[in-house]
């Protein structure tokens, strides 16, 4: 078992004749997932690389039967493509693009109210449960089927904890880029809860960085609500005030958001919290041993 | 992206929010003239660079006559201004806002923010114009409103009413209130912002609204449909690295330590200089060369991280996953033949392509330190700063 996404999943690629989508859709295929199309609009009926393309969202979904989307649809028109989807009854959209302005996401956010669609992202690296379904844009081999969530606002961060993880020989059940925009579909603790109800998932990690108030929410409702043990990290203890570092929901702004205030509000909290981003793993065996 | 104020001003008065008449000097003359024709004074002399606080650094001055303003202008315009927000090194002052000035009776604040919790805008205002927000807010919460504006509906004018009422502002003032705020939200939307503050917004003795200073934050994702705005940008008042590096869409900050860093990814990016400075050392610089990165990037950001003259030493650390290993493992090599490389460089390799990538490293002939991991790595590149 696993969150969000498993063996049966079907997959459209939005953005399926870009460069970018294209190579990403061959990877997750090649990785096992069910990848049964693409859509881009003006190209309905051809075939790409083995892709049938669509010209719609609601096309694509009546012909192959697909339930989750991906978007590597450029920034400008990515937020339409998300409404979309949503729009197409898609159950899960997983928005890769990075750069889509806040004021489009702040729409779609609206948009998704009342609907039953679960946006991921956008700006993030995507959804993998490994050795069944991988959708976006991490790489594959290091993953290893296991009992370990990870969920994270950042790419590569979280690559490092499942290679800490993998290098442990702990396996993970399902790892979840949450992205690093400061208007996003789904958050930490949002995800968390996923974890506490799947009953395949033993332990998480949960990997934040400087900005919002998000990572704080999701602590308190581990201390409230939460029966397996969770590590943590949180990137941005020497990053400078009033900077945007990379990712546009990582400042600080008017002194808040600091990763000092996070951690001692994640601390008392009961997670245990790595020190550096080279003890993620370590910081979750403290407190979690496999069954 | 950051403006100056008299910028901020002319996007204001364009949307219809009342702003001091005003124009941007560059000498003491013409600073003379332009007080002529704005009004029989008196004036207020305003040093234009992107940082608060210029009133307690001297930057911001009140004229009784033209001659006045002249002198005034003169004795600004190629000081150094500094204030709490330039740091020591201060700013250079090129340019002087000469303005009306007006007879305060009342000073108050407003700002539209994105707020994160909600994802939705809010408006927020409070009767303590002129002081920093963070210290009302601290202090004395109960005097700051907000109203969360619905993404679908807009700021609606009963909501404008409410800040209008608990800002004191009734009578013929109620109507113009109005009016500002549906104004600022509007400029709000049109130009993309992230944040936008007056403060403060004054009633004047004759009863009028009057925004005396403005702020703006522009979403850096949205700049692409406002070529306008972009162009206001002032490059000189950044960081001429930053400038460099957003040319060749590099993400990167320069910091005050004397290891470069060069990564892949915004949150590895900035765990590398956590774990830099848990082990001793002192970061240079956040990098984030994207997953996109190309061999000439690679090779950009290098050269960028070695003109800060406080390098010491550099410290790759790439997670592969668009990134391939064997793409920055070449760019590396062609920014080493390119620029002469005299400083310790730690490279840690992992993820898509990783062997190859080492492979090109150790054929390379370059001396360089490899590292297992991102502890080792810290390590390593604090050490052989150290030496």
């Amino acid at each position: 078992m696993s969150v969000l996404i498993n063996k049966e999943t079907k997959v459209i690629t939005q953005g399926i004749t870009g460069a970018t989508g294209l190579f990403h859709a061959n990877g997750a295929r090649d990785y096992g997932t069910q990848m049964v199309g693409g859509v881009t609009p003006g190209k309905g009926g051809t075939v790409i690389e083995g892709f049938p393309v669509f010209d719609t969202v609601r096309d694509a979904v009546e012909k192959t039967g697909a339930t989750a989307s991906v978007i590597y649809v450029p920034p400008p028109f990515a937020a339409d493509s998300i409404m979309e989807s949503v729009e197409a009854g898609i159950e899960l959209v997983i928005a890769i693009t990075e750069g889509i302005p806040v004021l489009d996401m702040v729409k779609v956010k609206q948009y998704l109210q009342g609907k039953k669609t679960r946006l991921i992202g956008p700006n993030c690296p995507g959804v993998i449960t490994p050795g069944e379904c991988k959708i976006g844009i991490m790489p594959g081999y290091i993953h290893k089927p296991g009992k370990v969530g990870v969920v994270s606002r950042s790419g590569t961060l979280t690559y490092e904890a499942v290679w800490q993880l993998t290098c442990l020989g702990l396996g993970q059940s399902t790892c979840v880029g949450i992205g690093g925009d400061p208007v996003n579909g789904t958050s930490h603790l949002d995800v968390l809860r996923m974890f506490e109800e799947d009953p395949d998932t033993e332990a998480v990690i949960m990997i934040g960085e400087i900005g919002g108030s998000a990572e704080e929410e999701a602590a308190r409702f581990v201390k409230e609500n939460m029966t397996k043990p969770v590590a943590g990290y949180i990137a941005g203890r020497t990053a400078p005030p009033g900077k945007r570092m990379g990712h546009a929901g990582a400042i600080i702004a008017g002194g808040k958001g600091t990763a000092a205030e996070k951690i001692a509000v994640l601390e008392e909290c009961g997670i245990s919290v790595a020190a550096t981003p080279a003890d993620m793993a370590q910081a979750l065996m403290k407190i979690y041993r496999p069954k | 992206m950051n403006i100056h104020e008299y910028q901020a001003k002319a996007i204001l008065r364009r949307f219809g929010v009342p702003v001091p008449d005003g124009h941007i000097c560059y000498n003491g003359n013409s600073a003379r003239e332009w007080a002529k024709r704005l009004g029989p004074g008196p004036w207020v002399v305003k040093a234009q660079i992107h940082a608060g606080g210029r009133g307690k650094g001297g930057g911001v001055k009140l004229a009784k006559t033209d001659d006045e303003v002249r002198t005034i202008a003169r004795d600004m315009l190629g000081m150094t201004l500094r204030t709490h927000q330039t740091g020591p090194e201060g700013k250079v002052v090129t340019r002087v806002l000469v303005e009306n000035g007006c007879a305060i009776a009342r000073e108050l604040y407003v700002s539209l923010v994105v707020d994160r919790a909600s994802s939705k805008l809010s408006v927020m205002a409070s009767t303590e114009g002129g002081m920093d927000i963070e210290e009302v807010a601290a202090a004395t919460p109960e005097k700051i409103f907000i109203e969360t504006i619905d993404p679908l509906v807009g700021l609606t004018q009963f909501q404008c009413r409410n800040i209008a009422f608990k800002l004191g502002l009734g009578g013929k003032l109620m109507p113009k209130a109005v009016k500002l705020l549906e104004n600022l939200y509007a400029t709000f939307l049109a130009c993309d912002c992230s944040m936008l503050e007056i403060n403060p917004l004054v009633v004047t003795t004759e009863n009028d609204l009057l925004c005396l200073d403005a702020k703006f934050g522009f979403d850096d994702n949205a700049m692409f449909r406002h070529l306008q705005i972009a162009d206001m940008r002032d490059y000189d008042e950044e960081d001429p690295n930053e400038v460099e590096a957003s040319q060749h869409d590099l993400s990167y900050i320069s910091l005050n330590g004397n290891i470069g860093c060069l990564v892949n990814g915004a949150g590895l990016a900035m765990a590398t200089m956590d774990i830099v400075k848990h082990y001793g050392g002192d970061p240079a610089n956040f990098l984030d060369v994207g997953g996109g990165a190309t061999i000439e990037r690679v090779t950009e950001a290098f050269k960028i991280i070695l003109s800060d003259k406080n390098v010491r030493g550099i410290l790759v650390n790439i997670f592969g996953g668009i990134m391939k290993c064997d793409v920055i493992a070449t760019g590396v090599i062609e920014a080493a033949k390119q620029v002469s490389l005299n400083v310790p460089l730690v490279v840690r390799l992992e993820g898509t392509n990783v062997e190859r990538g080492k492979e090109l490293l150790a054929a390379s002939g370059l001396n360089i330190i490899a590292a297992d991991g991102m502890a080792d790595a810290a390590q390593k590149i604090v050490q052989a700063v150290a030496a």
